[in-house]
């Protein structure tokens, strides 16, 4: 079996990361001009990753799936970045904000990356501002704050409703800078299908031109996957329609653990299912819920006749109205962590007190948040939200509806969870280097930081820390000794039988010549892992998802229909590759899920829950990063390697929001 | 909330096999949909019913499907992004169009976006812009405290304004010049407006302009079509703004 060394530098968490640089190697400016990287994805890792290295003076190749790097869907990040620069003077410090983070994530990330994070949060704020980012400001011209679940302190820098586009423009800008200059080489509308070892390491990868549908052959001495999550296997998230997993999944088959693929997020705030032919799911912002109130009815005939139609929530007074997160945990309320939020919301729903007609959705109500600061001053923090809400669901969120006994009240929204953010990922060590040698994972992609749910506020401030901060620093510790390696040559004997093996798979599923089409297996695959392994699971739910995935691979492998031709563009086909990777993740994800018999997190195991259903995590036999090895064979079950976590500085115990 | 009126609308969309092949309209009848679903939700279910007759579905851009990716386009019924306003086509609910309504679908009109199939285009001279000047030009790591310079809040709500833009290239789409200006401009207004952008304006307006012009984009005529289809409403005094920062540069030479 192997080991896994996860290479945590020596000395005391807060000294960690300085004793790091100071002792690590470093490739000197000469030098750096003889190498090459491979970046894929342009998200906020990927973008500043590639724009700080090619500023180093390594030479970038940069691929991503969009027609322009600007796409990257951490473009759609709506609410805010953290950082602890304490500019509120509320008490907040580079430990509070290492502390609240390894917390949130229900004491399952490493303790040493998660303090890293928190200590550079500070300088990718200093570096966006330089950069011209306009983040929101007070009235004296310094930078505004606002608070996000899982804090008690206010270090949320935003940009309006649009912090990860305002964040991910600030990136594109430098990568564009970089590509003027030549350093950087951008490749829009390419994927990757397959990663290129030599002598045992990544040197790199197969893309196909998704224009004119050929493979085509890159070699590099490093190769850096920036590409994301796997919340797409559930069909339905709030993730964009091209965001895949097949990147990482590549990665797994040559070699890369993959960790913790169970800890997947569903976000509290989402605008519910409408209809079995919706593409997917609409995110209302976290930051809804500094002003927003979320309840239900108290009675239940209340809950039946919303269900019904036959009256609306503003028709609710105040003492029928129970605002269960206020209730259950009132020293953070509404502002409790994701996974706890979402919890609650099912919890409500399967109790039969959901207010719409599914009976699957729970209000969030401005109406207190109007009565006391005016609708001028909720529309400047929120308007843009209230827009996308009404021209999504026909309703208003801003509008008065009527007056009860003197109060007013105004239309609620109608939100529920669903599937948001990936908390598992690539395993990488404190260097963010896969288990394959030469491969790096950053930003969502990877599993480090956020263990088993991520707090608001903290995707952006972990892509930015790794592109920007992290990385730079530690893929020089790999690349100082192949500064004599000659570059490689794309037309050797790995890279033309990888592109073979790259046809070959096309061929074959191109053959199937079945009668379905990509979508329908696909809304299959997302039922199946809903239904099964979505926020409630069981030993029982999880073992008839790993018997379903099982016969929807088969009926992908035997049923699928792919129109038009290999040659040239072909969207179906491109899907097609993207499905059998997501339902290989599916596999993964309920394994994972099913090996953890505990709560935390984003996982939650049914039989494992306190009285109180609470998360009831197992920390003597479940203290560990679950890592899937692959064992060669897409049919064979892969092995199951454990790093055991080793907390220092953080005292592990039980999550508590309530006092 | 979910109605489950069904309604049917006949789109007609233009078909385009690749880049150099003649293209033309098929159109597409009784396509059955909800009010409650998007425009782009009921171009999905048009594609599933044509990849079930074994035909090839039609090709279009979109990703994030929460209008701020600005990777879907579309000309819908003479519109960019369709009839809705301060709206990307993805926001498009079919309770904008009635019942039995012929809608044209067509890609962004503009030669500086060729048509690559169906509706999908090529938006390439948008980064080359980009390229030529929008950025500041600073290395990672060498950053001052992010307080150390006060910005007035008007200034950096109106930087933000501006910073809005999401690339889309509805404005080109419009422009009967098919002038890019109103892109240009929002860039060169975010960063002429903020302290960290002055220090290179000049030369930035000068560079993203000259670019701008040799890609072939037209010349602003002021008919203000960019400002009244931009799904994010940028607004054309980023023109003026960009306008009087070139003639001052220019007059410093």
């Amino acid at each position: 079996m192997a080991t896994i060394d996860s290479k945590i530098p020596e000395g005391p968490i807060a000294e960690k990361w300085t004793n790091y640089k100071a002792h690590q190697k470093l490739v000197n400016p000469a030098n750096k001009r003889k190498l090459d990287i491979i970046v894929v994805g342009t998200g906020l890792a990927g973008a500043s990753a590639a724009s700080t290295l090619a500023e180093m003076g390594f030479n970038i190749l940069n691929f991503c799936i969009q027609d322009s790097p600007r796409r990257a869907h951490s473009i759609a990040a709506q609410g805010g970045i953290n950082a602890a620069k304490n500019y509120q003077n509320d008490g907040d410090s580079v430990y509070r904000l290492f502390y609240d983070t390894v917390k949130g994530g229900d004491y399952r990330a490493r303790e040493a990356n998660v303090y890293r994070l928190a200590e550079v949060s500070n300088n990718i704020i200093d570096q966006c501002v330089a950069q011209g980012v306009p983040f929101a400001r007070e009235y004296g011209g310094l930078l505004a704050n606002r608070s996000f679940g899982g804090a008690q302190v206010s270090r949320t820098f935003y940009a309006k409703g649009q912090t990860g586009q305002q964040l991910l423009l600030g990136a594109y800008s430098s990568l564009n800078r970089q590509i003027k200059a030549g350093k950087v080489k951008s490749y829009n509308r390419y994927e990757l299908h397959d990663i290129v070892m030599v002598d045992g390491r990544a040197r790199g990868i197969i893309a196909k031109n998704l224009v004119t549908g050929e493979f085509e052959r890159f070699a590099a001495h490093a190769v850096v996957l920036a590409t994301g999550g796997y919340g797409n296997t559930y069909f339905l998230s709030t993730n964009a329609m091209g965001c895949n997993c097949s990147a990482a999944i590549a990665a797994y088959r040559k070699g890369a653990y993959f960790a913790n693929p169970s800890y997947v997020q569903i976000h509290p705030t989402c605008i519910p299912v409408h209809g079995d032919k919706q593409s997917k799911l609409t995110l209302m912002s976290e930051s809804l819920r500094n002003d927003g109130r979320i309840w239900v009815p108290k009675k239940i005939e209340d809950a039946k006749k919303l269900q019904k139609g036959e009256i609306k929530g503003s028709d609710i007074p105040e003492e029928d109205r129970d605002y269960y997160l206020e209730r259950r945990y009132p020293a953070f309320g509404n502002l409790v962590p994701r996974d706890v939020a979402s919890r609650a919301a099912k919890e409500r729903c399967d109790k039969g007190f959901g207010v719409n007609n599914t009976g699957l959705a729970v209000f969030l109500d401005f109406s207190e948040a109007i009565n006391r600061l005016g609708i001028d001053v909720v529309r400047q923090r929120y308007g843009n939200l209230f827009d996308m809400y009404e021209e999504i669901s026909d309703v208003n969120p801003g509008e008065f509806a009527r007056e009860i006994n003197g109060v007013k009240y105004y239309n609620p929204m109608m939100i529920f969870p669903a599937i948001h953010y990936t908390m598992g990922g690539l395993w990488v060590d404190y260097e963010l280097q896969t288990s394959v040698k030469g491969l790096f994972a950053i930003g969502e992609c990877n599993f480090s930081d956020h263990g088993a749910n991520r707090l608001g506020a903290s995707a952006l401030m972990q892509g930015l820390a790794d592109g920007y901060f992290v990385l730079p620093y530690t893929i020089q510790n790999y690349l100082s000794d192949q500064i004599t390696v000659p570059r490689f040559d794309p037309n050797s004997k790995e890279f033309i039988d990888a592109q073979k093996k790259c046809e070959a798979e096309q061929d074959a599923l191109m053959k199937i010549k079945g009668k379905r089409s990509v979508d329908s297996i696909h809304k299959d695959l997302g039922h199946i892992m809903w239904e099964y392994v979505g926020m409630g699971r069981t030993k029982e739910s999880l073992e008839t998802a790993l018997t379903k995935l099982k016969e929807l691979r088969k009926e992908f492998e035997t049923n699928l229909f792919i129109p038009g031709k290999e040659e040239g563009m072909n969207v179906e086909l491109d899907k097609a590759f993207r499905l059998k990777d997501f339902i290989m993740m599916g596999e993964l994800i309920a394994r994972d899920a099913l090996s953890r018999n505990e709560s935390c997190g984003g996982h939650f195991r049914e039989e494992y829950q306190t009285e109180e259903g609470e998360a009831k995590r197992d920390d003597e036999n479940y203290f560990y990063v679950g890592c899937w090895n692959y064992q060669g064979d897409d049919n064979k079950e892969p092995e199951l390697l454990k790093e055991p976590l080793k907390y220092e500085a953080i005292k592990v115990q039980t999550r508590n929001y309530k006092s | 909330m979910a109605t489950d009126n069904i309604m049917k609308v006949n789109l007609k969309v233009w078909r385009q096999a690749g880049p150099k092949e003649k293209g033309g309209f098929v159109t597409y009848e009784n396509v059955e949909t909800t009010p409650d679903t998007s425009f782009l939700e009921t171009l999905d279910i048009l594609n599933e019913s044509l990849i079930e007759k074994g035909e090839e579905p039609i090709v279009f851009d979109h990703d994030c499907r929460d209008g701020i990716c600005g990777m879907c386009s579309l000309y819908i019924n003479g519109h960019p992004h369709g009839p809705a306003t301060g709206a990307t086509t993805c926001q498009l609910y079919m309770r904008r169009f009635k019942n039995g309504e012929t809608i044209t679908v067509e890609p962004w009109r503009s030669a500086a976006f060729p048509v690559l199939k169906d509706l999908m285009v090529n938006r390439n001279a948008f980064d080359q812009i980009q390229q030529a000047g929008g950025y500041v030009s600073f290395n990672c790591g060498g950053a001052q405290d992010a307080n150390a310079i006060p910005i007035s809040k008007v200034d950096a709500d109106e930087a933000m304004d501006s910073a809005t833009c999401i690339g889309c290239g509805a404005c080109v789409a419009a422009c009967k010049n098919g002038s890019a200006m109103l892109f240009v401009s929002a860039k060169v207004s975010q960063f002429a407006l903020l302290p960290q952008g002055r220090v290179e304006a000049a030369k930035r307006v000068k560079a993203m302009v000259a670019k701008m012009d040799e890609l072939g984009f037209g010349n602003c005529t002021n008919t203000r079509a960019c400002e009244a289809e931009c799904p994010k409403r940028i607004s054309i005094s980023n023109i003026a703004r960009m306008n009087r920062e070139f003639l001052c540069a220019k007059l410093k030479d």
